[in-house]
């Protein structure tokens, strides 16, 4: 598997603060690719930067072997770049159809084949019954999914999906699996920033770990998670050594 | 979505064109034309204001350049107005594309937008006040020579059926846009400009062209009312009155609808001309800006209880209707 968006030792600095320091992540075709870490690790920030939104300090990103690191965010979309938001964006005042057509439009420049498009994404995520209806009505489950929707319809090579779990019930994120598997399967690679563990050990095929902006750790998520460096990231300095040390002592009793 | 999506525009466009046939009061006549000619110009606000979510506060620079336009073609180049007309909203055009350039890459959004705009009207304004070549304080004045070819009517309804064919022809490339891609895009771009651009949308192109045709538009809106009124000055051209109807109408009305500008175009000027009446009447002479003072208690009212203006009321009434 080659690497369809390889990010080179990106650092993004706001003033004093570096949000990312010295990242590198990539990212295999056809893969679902996990970027996890704690709050305030700058996962949101290495997204903005790949979707073009904040360019980067320094380093670059290349997408299917091309430098992109100058690229402006629509050209990035064209490309075969879509993204969603942690937090969600709809367009309040339009239907979920027209949400949805503004990115069908991206490939189908006729109305009635970007409609088509739109309600075909639609029923895709599970949004077929909600499709007249305002995006302002729907639950924040009808939003995430929405954001998929909107970001599936421009035909993207690679899908970046910032926290589309987040906020959801069990029951919701059981209901939203299938559908990013589903996508996959459908020859998109994805890129996920996702708090939910559950979700990320199920789903990706390998995961980086990002604390205080640089990458800690890699591999295949079950790896990853046992990663001391991965777990201190999360619960703190010793806490690795503190649990294996109960865990010897439960051993031991 | 009606198969006919067009067939409304063209039974309101009928009704309008039939009713000078059994007219026969200038007075009427003159309402009716003026009243088109803001239609005009709300309408290119509409679009860059309505759908694409730049509320501009200094229309009166395209309606100014494409009224100054017209008229100095005619008076100082003996261009023929039927010529001078398209020359005149491409000036409009131009200056809309300038404005917006500059105003868009720099990233000017909102109230700083709605500066901006008002500075360049003003600007604009001052300028034509203060150049001989547009006639200066003293303004322009168009010959009178009545000849079709002229674009100069002895039938009034002529002239306002003039005006109507550019209403009706702006009425139904409005309900065009909003059925493409670019329309499409560039309600996204007024919905949320960085989600729009995440999906692919260049939303300065879509701005720029928006303002654009938003200038032409309304540029010819000026273009009538030189041929209409054949006098000019740069309060009259450039002034605030037209920036204040140009937005107003289509707030009225509905913002961001096919016939917003239209309806609002009408009501707006129906109630001036009223409250204008009944004040003359009251107080035994005319009282000047009176229309002023219902103009800004209709604004406050409808952005208080009607923020979709009036469309968006009769929606409402008949939905309730159709639900209960």
């Amino acid at each position: 598997m080659s690497a369809l968006l390889a990010v080179n030792a990106v650092t993004k600095r706001f003033g004093g603060l570096v949000a990312v320091d010295n990242a590198s992540i990539e990212v295999a075709q056809g893969s679902i690719t996990g970027l996890i870490g704690p709050n305030g690790a700058g996962k949101t920030t290495l997204f903005t930067v790949i979707a073009g939104f904040e360019p980067a300090t320094s380093g670059s990103v290349a997408f299917e072997g091309r430098d992109i690191t100058a690229m402006p965010t629509h050209k990035r979309a064209i490309a075969g770049i879509a993204r969603t938001f942690q937090i969600v964006q709809p367009f309040a005042g339009l239907s979920v159809r027209e949400n949805i057509a503004v990115g069908a439009f991206l490939r189908h420049p006729a109305r009635a084949s970007a409609l088509a498009k739109a309600d075909a994404v639609g029923h895709q995520v599970g949004l077929g019954a909600m499709l007249d209806q305002s995006a302002s009505q729907l639950t924040v489950a009808g939003r995430k999914r929405l954001e998929l929707a909107r970001a599936l319809a421009t035909e993207p090579k690679l899908l970046l999906l910032d926290e589309v779990l987040a906020g959801l019930n069990p029951s919701e994120i059981r209901d939203m699996m299938p559908v990013v598997q589903a996508i996959r399967s459908g020859g998109v690679t994805i890129l996920i920033v996702e708090h939910v563990m559950q979700a990320v050990m199920s789903l990706c095929d390998s995961v980086y770990v990002l604390a205080q902006g640089r990458i800690i750790a890699a591999g295949a998520p079950g790896e990853v998670a046992r990663d001391p460096r991965v777990i201190e990231a999360y619960l703190g300095h010793g806490a690795a050594a503190r649990m294996q040390a109960q865990a010897a002592g439960g051993a031991h009793a | 979505m009606t198969q006919q999506p067009y067939l409304p525009i063209l039974a309101v466009v009928a009704g309008l064109a039939l009713l000078p046939l059994g007219l026969s009061s200038n007075t009427v006549l003159n309402f009716l034309s003026f009243a088109m000619i803001i239609t005009l110009a709300a309408q290119g606000w509409n679009i860059l204001g309505g759908y694409g979510g730049q509320f501009s506060f200094g229309h009166a620079v395209f309606f100014g350049t494409g009224a100054y336009g017209m008229a100095l073609l005619q008076v100082r180049f003996g261009v023929n107005p039927w010529l001078a007309l398209p020359v005149a909203m491409g000036l409009g055009a131009v200056v809309g594309f300038a404005i917006g350039y500059l105003s868009f890459r720099a990233r000017l959004r909102g109230s700083y937008f709605a500066l901006v705009t008002l500075a360049f009207a003003e600007v604009f304004r001052i300028s034509a006040n203060a150049w001989g070549f547009t006639g200066g304080a003293a303004g322009v004045l168009v010959p009178l020579r009545l000849d079709p070819a002229n674009m100069q009517f002895a039938d009034k309804r002529i002239g306002f059926w003039l005006a109507l064919a550019f209403v009706a022809a702006v009425l139904a490339l409005t309900l065009a846009i909003t059925r493409s891609r670019f329309g499409a895009q560039l309600v996204a771009v007024r919905e949320n400009e960085e989600a729009a651009r995440a999906l692919g949308v260049d939303a300065l192109a879509v701005k720029l062209k928006a303002i654009t045709l938003s200038g032409a538009i309304t540029a010819a809106a000026g273009c009538l009312y030189t041929q209409k009124f054949l006098y000019l000055d740069a309060t009259l051209a450039y002034g605030p009155w037209i920036s204040v109807e140009a937005l107003l109408a289509p707030i009225i009305g509905g913002v961001g609808t096919v016939f917003g500008p239209l309806v609002g175009a009408v009501v707006l000027l129906g109630l001036g001309e009223v409250t204008k009446t009944v004040f003359a009447n009251l107080m035994g002479g005319s009282v000047p800006g009176v229309d002023l003072v219902v103009f800004g208690v209709l604004l406050i009212i409808c952005v208080a209880y009607a923020p979709r203006g009036v469309l968006g009321l009769v929606q409402g009434w008949f939905r309730r209707k159709a639900s209960a």
